[in-house]
């Protein structure tokens, strides 16, 4: 057998995968946080809730209505995203005007009531939501065994975030959003409607969460805590990234996911706590954060 | 600059002698309460409220008078937990040595998250705090003192100075509500001292501290050990009052919990954060029979307390007529 650096190959290119995976996931919703920190100055702790929203919804659409995992990877967004807007235009936007911090408790409050609610109704324990038969089954790549769904997830996230970074980097949409992050009074005097497009970056961001939630379904378990789970490591990532820029972003939650893929390779006992560990050696270092504007 | 969190502190120099007199009448009522309290409520529960109320309070140290918004005090609290039922049930300390080794480790936990936190400001301290906490939550999981997931169980209350029995629930009451006082002094002086004065002043314009050759930093990181270490006096307290110290302490709903406390009681108001607890315990107790789940309340509790009510109970008090009458002004 292959080795590399003492460890079997396949064991080595397994875990690499699964913290390709793993940063898929932190990629996309530490995208969405920045995309809503960056317009709304809201820190979104409700985003980890919506990533369970949207896996929740992919499975409960399957179990009432038979709606496939197809039409749910662009549904249970929309729904979830909807949810998201209705949230912000009644509820968040109260709350620009103070400090920041509200911001943070409110959607801390909101996370705990969603999380409770379906705690209530669904058990701690998680449910199975099967690969699509599409997707299902693996193939041989010569030197490791890559199952098409973990394949797809790679794929199709990267996908998302090129996509949401188009969005916003090079289309008209776009350019308001970053005009109205620098400077919404004045963008608001140019005749755009800014209340509306913090509407649509919440609801944006919120359905990203949700459209990770849905590709997270089948690899996970689908579970009420599954959101808390993994917001905190995003908090982790979102610091280490800095805000300021949407590749970072992005760049940040690869990184860090490969990073800890490969911990638990060498040295397991310290694999969910590594990106504490980076983020605490980034601060020393820099502490505006890897790729961070403002301080 | 936002507008910053909604605070009813103010200089004493500025009190109104109306406001002292009405101080010292609530001051003494209160104390006489909580003397004869055992004797109408259940002492275990009294003390559950004791701890989370000096918990709160010493949360509100760094939120209401830094303008510092920690979300991981779960960790002083939880860790000075298991280090006192440690001390106190395998090295057999003295339950006042093993409440004085809690408060110690809290105090270098603080040091050191501290240390990383204080590096960025407003949003992002919050969530490395809630990072680095996780962090500690792991690091219990996993160590071997913690015993992972039963945590340490049936930790001897012991005797008191070598000489009272704190197995005796009223002797218990009486120690815990020491303490809480020695705390609340602890907390009172603190904020009015100079040091508290210009802990205040970098929450009201951390520039203009800098400008006035104030080191920020060391004054945050100051107030951030100095309520860790109070978070760490109640969870060490409480380990021995429950006589166990588990995950639950250290876990991130902890942090919640005291954030609720202290918001539901009033920001920056001295005694708000205990009616904050009083009334979260209270509800936690009464939602324990029932099934229905706590964090949804909780979780309601809080949009609404952000959204219509954010001076807190005491801070709306402060702020309605009859407080204005009993010489209490609220600073928006």
């Amino acid at each position: 057998m292959t080795m590399i650096f003492g460890i079997p190959l396949q064991a080595f290119l397994g875990q690499l995968l699964i913290g390709l995976i793993n940063g898929s996931f932190y990629a996309l919703l530490s995208l969405g946080l920045a995309v809503i920190f960056g317009l709304l100055r809201v820190i979104n702790f409700a985003h980890g809730v919506q990533y369970m929203l949207g896996a929740f919804a992919a499975m409960l659409m399957l179990q009432y209505f038979s709606i496939n995992y197809w039409f749910a990877l662009i549904l249970a967004p929309l729904v979830v995203g909807l949810f998201g807007a209705v949230v912000e235009r009644f509820l968040l936007s109260r709350l620009y005007k103070l400090d920041h911090l509200y911001g943070l408790l409110f959607t801390f409050g909101l996370a705990l009531t969603l999380e409770g609610t379906f705690r209530y109704f669904y058990g701690s324990s998680g449910q199975p939501y099967a690969v699509p038969p599409q997707l299902a089954g693996g193939t041989n790549l010569g030197f490791m065994f890559l199952p098409i769904y973990r394949g797809w997830v790679v794929v199709i996230s990267l996908a998302a975030c090129i996509g949401t970074w188009l969005l916003i980097e090079k289309t008209k949409l776009g350019s308001y959003l970053r005009a109205a992050t620098e400077n919404p009074v004045l963008v608001q005097a140019f005749g755009v409607n800014v209340p509306m497009l913090l509407t649509l970056t919440y609801a944006l961001g919120a359905g990203l969460a949700a459209f990770a939630g849905v590709l997270a379904a089948p690899i996970y378990q689908v579970s009420p805590l599954m959101g808390s789970n993994i917001i905190i490591v995003v908090f982790a990532v979102v610091v280490v990234g800095g805000m300021g820029s949407i590749m970072g972003a992005i760049l940040t939650g690869y990184m860090l996911g490969i990073a800890e893929g490969l911990t638990k390779v060498f040295y397991p006992e310290a694999s969910n706590i590594v990106i504490f560990v980076i983020m605490a050696i980034v601060l020393l270092l820099r502490p505006a954060g890897l790729f961070g504007r403002d301080a | 600059m936002t507008e910053v969190l909604h605070t009813t502190s103010k200089l004493p120099a500025e009190r109104s002698a109306t406001a002292s007199r009405t101080y010292a009448a609530f001051l003494l009522v209160g104390l006489v309460l909580l003397i004869v309290a055992p004797l109408f409520f259940y002492p275990i529960f009294l003390m559950k409220l004791l701890c989370f109320a000096l918990f709160a309070c010493a949360f509100n140290l760094l939120l209401g008078y830094t303008g510092l918004l920690s979300f991981g005090h779960a960790t002083f609290f939880g860790g000075a937990a298991y280090f006192t039922a440690h001390a106190v049930k395998e090295w057999g300390l003295s339950p006042e040595l093993g409440v004085l080794l809690g408060v110690v480790g809290a105090a270098v936990l603080g040091l050191i998250m501290g240390f990383f936190a204080i590096r960025r400001q407003g949003i992002y301290f919050a969530m490395i705090t809630l990072a680095l906490s996780q962090m500690f939550f792991f690091f219990c999981l996993q160590a071997e003192f913690t015993q992972g997931e039963d945590g340490i169980q049936s930790v001897p209350r012991g005797y008191l100075f070598g000489l009272i029995d704190l197995s005796q629930s009223t002797n218990m009451y009486y120690f815990v509500l020491a303490v809480f006082l020695i705390g609340m002094v602890v907390i009172w002086r603190f904020i009015n001292s100079p040091f508290g004065m210009i802990l205040k002043s970098i929450r009201e314009n951390e520039q203009r501290a800098v400008s006035l050759g104030y080191s920020v930093a060391r004054y945050k990181l100051g107030a951030f050990v100095m309520s860790a270490a109070l978070a760490g006096l109640a969870g060490g307290v409480k380990s021995l009052v429950f006589q166990f110290a588990t995950l639950t302490d250290v876990a991130w709903q902890m942090s919640g919990e005291v954030i609720l406390m202290t918001l539901l009681g009033g920001i920056g108001t001295l005694i708000g954060p205990i009616f904050g607890a009083g009334l979260v315990v209270t509800l936690q107790n009464y939602l324990a029979t029932s099934q229905f789940p706590v964090t949804i309340v909780t979780g309601v509790v809080f949009m609404v307390c952000v959204l219509l009510f954010r001076r807190g109970l005491i801070g709306e008090f402060y702020a309605s007529r009859l407080g204005r009458k009993l010489g209490f002004e609220h600073r928006r």
